[in-house]
């Protein structure tokens, strides 16, 4: 014990100061890109803000009251947007959580053919969202689409509600899976063998072995998909901008959307910031959640009992040493 | 001062010399000092010399010019400047095409960043926006070179490039909209090819007909384009009008407006058109002669002349009982520069110059000509699409030109976009959008006067 604890001394040999000299540049770019722009935009959002004009007008906290008072302009058109890209997150996220995984199950079987299958099932998300929303945007044109025309259905994909969330959600899917099931794929990789093995020899059926082995065995990954993907449907805005225009009657604008032609558009970036800032409280505030709630509980007893174990040896060591 | 800078103070010194010598005065960015570009490059001292009259012999430049003709209007936009850089040895012109959104949102962070264009298109209704906040400069002087007078142009885009008591845009067309029916598709009906309809009574009889003959007659699309060009028009043939005279009060929700948008949305009801058509949907649909008539923008003529169909083209049929129509205007500007480059400016006048006078090949790519004397040469009336819709011309309705009108046009679209797809009562539609297009008037008013 006290010899590790010396070579871990030991190894932090040389200056202080190297780990934050590396750290630097990092740091460099982080402040300049991340840091400053949020504090500005704090700043920002205090104001009126029209970065063309002369002057900016400080409103004090009034674009933030604004979002609480239904008589304002912005009221209804923010929380539309919010109702919105919440109807969006909860009815994308579970599939892009599922569907992925399944597929990274299958392909994780050993077949012939195996990577050509990963890299079909990968290549959408290859795509920007310009290409495969123009794309979409035709293939599900209501009049003229060819998805109406093989399915021998007369649905107004892009423009009649549930179908344009329906649209949305398929598409988002189609388009995204690739990238979460190759994440689950280098996870399902991290599994040991042995783990499969004493499952089958304990007489596990493939369901509890999916259950007891698999599951746990991609708990960091899962955490990591389950906040990537939910950050990434929040922030959905290209898919709706192309296939459906936010519509049919602002039914799919999203935050992002509602948030961008305020700023951009209507040159209103104070109001615009102000949006954005209440949208990022919330969005941690889910992340938050997420982390709290799949945070392996067991895991985490141990480690604090095994900490505790380790303070007492060290304790009774330097007792020994001082004796 | 690094050496890029030394560089560009000598040649600015050359060069107030030079002008110094012919005479003219020139304008030059004032450097330092202010934040805003309008602080940098003083519009008082923009260049009062010929305006690009007499053509441009300094140094080779290289211009920038950006617009989102992204229609069939792209190609012949390009081969003017193709034309122009081959006529001017010291000048080449790169020609930038982005769609009208991006352009308009991009437009004022390029010229923050010193990266805008020297030479761009604004549509009527964003003129008097962009000079309110700074992003275009005054060009009288291009406007005197040209001599430009007002009773060669139609009123509204005349105005339009005037803010401030200063001009800021260079009409270069008018663009309305028009009445497109296809004979094949009349014919098969019964109808008439060669006399589409004129009025309400007539319009309705075709339609019925057509319905008959198992056409939807005239789809109704519920997005901007080109409903909203067609509801405003309509609003407009019924006696009404989107704003008042000075824009400040918004009026789309009286009867006429509501007589036009229950028009509209009653071509479902009858069975005129399919309900929640897809976007462009309506005008696939006329290309592909699964409908009979289409209102769309003059700009759709060369695209037409591009398919099989056998269409004609005639000014809006008069179905509220005023004869009127829906137009757009486009427009030359100079974006603000932050570091004024006395050549390039001078270069863009020369540029303007030459464009605005070539605006007979312009009409070519479906446009109206903004003069009064080019729309009435006989080259012009030689193109027969064009003629036809420039028959309109004393019918013809624009936005107005006010700074930030473009705001309100988002909740016009949101009213008839939430009747025809989420069947809200038209009166009760267009009620809410205009009060809420009200507030954004008085904001905007409030934010652009102080």
């Amino acid at each position: 014990m006290a010899t590790q604890s010396r070579g871990r001394a030991s190894r932090r040999a040389g200056s202080p100061l190297t780990p934050y000299l590396f750290l630097l540049p990092y740091l460099a770019i982080f402040v300049t890109f991340v840091v400053v722009p949020a504090v500005f935009g704090l700043w920002i959002s205090l104001h009126d803000w029209d970065y063309m004009l002369d002057s900016q007008i400080f409103l004090g906290l009034r674009n933030y009251t604004d979002l609480l008072d239904e008589t304002s302009l912005l009221y209804p058109e923010f929380w539309n947007g919010m109702k919105n890209t919440l109807i969006f997150t909860v009815a994308s996220v579970p599939f892009l959580i599922v569907i992925p995984l399944l597929l990274a199950m299958l392909l994780n079987i050993k077949f012939p053919g195996r990577t050509f299958f990963r890299a079909l099932f990968f290549a959408p998300y290859v795509l920007g969202v310009a290409v495969i929303g123009l794309m979409w945007r035709y293939l599900l044109d209501g009049n003229f689409g060819i998805v109406n025309a093989l399915f021998g259905t007369e649905i107004q994909w892009t423009t009649d509600q549930p179908w344009a969330w329906v649209a949305l959600v398929g598409v988002t899917i189609w388009w995204t899976m690739g990238f979460n099931a190759i994440i689950y794929l280098a996870g399902l990789g991290d599994i040991p063998a042995e783990q499969y093995e004493a499952a089958a020899l304990d007489g596990a059926g493939w369901w509890n072995k999916f259950l007891y082995v698999t599951l746990p065995g991609l708990r960091p990954v899962l955490i990591f998909i389950m906040v990537t993907t939910i950050l990434a449907s929040a922030n959905m805005f290209g898919q709706s901008y192309i296939i459906t225009g936010g519509g049919p009657t602002e039914s799919t604008k999203t935050a992002i959307m509602t948030i961008t032609e305020l700023g951009l558009r209507r040159y209103q970036m104070g109001a615009a910031a102000a949006e954005s800032y209440v949208l990022a409280a919330f969005l941690a505030l889910v992340s938050i959640a997420n982390f709290w709630l799949l945070r392996d509980k067991d895991a985490a007893r141990e480690q604090r009992e095994l900490k505790a174990e380790r303070r007492e040896k060290d304790a009774l060591q330097r007792q020994e040493v001082t004796a | 001062m690094d050496a890029s800078q030394s560089l560009a103070a000598l040649s600015r010194r050359r060069f107030l010399s030079l002008a110094a010598i012919s005479g003219s005065a020139v304008a030059l960015a004032a450097c330092g000092g202010g934040t805003s570009p309008r602080d940098m490059a003083e519009p008082s001292t923009a260049p009062s010399g010929d305006g690009g009259k007499g053509g441009y012999d300094g140094p080779a430049v290289q211009l920038a010019f950006w617009n989102g003709f992204t229609g069939g209007d792209g190609p012949t936009m390009k081969a003017l400047v193709d034309e122009f850089s081959k006529e001017h040895e010291n000048i080449a012109v790169t020609m930038t095409t982005m769609q009208w959104a991006d352009y308009y949102a991009k437009l004022p962070t390029a010229v923050t960043s010193g990266k805008g264009p020297d030479i761009g298109i604004m549509h009527v209704d964003s003129v008097a926006t962009n000079a309110a906040r700074n992003v275009i400069q005054p060009l009288d002087d291009v406007a005197a070179a040209l001599d430009l007078q007002e009773s060669d142009f139609a009123p509204v885009p005349w105005k339009a490039g005037i803010y401030d008591d200063k001009r800021y845009a260079i009409p270069l067309d008018v663009h309305p909209l028009g009445f497109y029916y296809n004979k094949d598709v009349m014919e098969k009906a019964g109808l008439d090819p060669e006399k589409p309809p004129t009025n309400h009574d007539e319009y309705m009889a075709a339609l019925e007909e057509l319905k008959k003959a198992g056409v939807e007659g005239h789809w109704a699309t519920p997005f901007p384009f080109t409903g909203s060009m067609t509801l405003q028009s309509l609003i407009w043939q019924y006696g009404g009008s989107l704003f008042n005279e000075d824009g400040t009060q918004v009026l789309w929700a009286e009867e006429p407006g509501v007589t036009a948008l229950t028009w509209y949305n009653d071509l479902i009801k009858k069975g005129y058109s399919p309900a929640k058509v897809a976007q462009d949907a309506d005008y696939v649909a006329f290309k592909n002669g699964k409908n009979a008539f289409n209102w769309n923008g003059i700009w759709q003529i060369n695209d037409l002349k591009q398919t099989d169909i056998n269409w004609g083209v005639a000014a809006l049929p008069n179905i509220g009982g005023t004869n009127a129509a829906w137009a757009g205007s486009h427009q030359f500007v100079l974006p603000v520069q932050k570091e004024q480059d006395a050549n390039k400016a001078d270069a863009s006048r020369v540029f303007i110059n030459w464009i605005s006078e070539k605006s007979l090949a312009w009409a070519e790519a479906g446009q109206v000509p903004a003069r009064n004397s080019v729309r009435e040469s006989e080259e012009f009336k030689a193109m027969k699409e064009q003629s036809e819709l420039a028959t309109q011309i004393d019918d013809l309705h624009f936005p107005p030109t006010i700074p930030g009108i473009g705001d309100c046009f988002g909740e016009f679209e949101k009213a008839f976009n939430s009747v025809l797809l989420s069947g809200t009562d038209p009166a009760k539609a267009l009620q809410d959008s205009a009060q809420r297009a009200q507030k954004i008037l008085e904001d905007n008013a409030k934010k652009y006067n102080r």
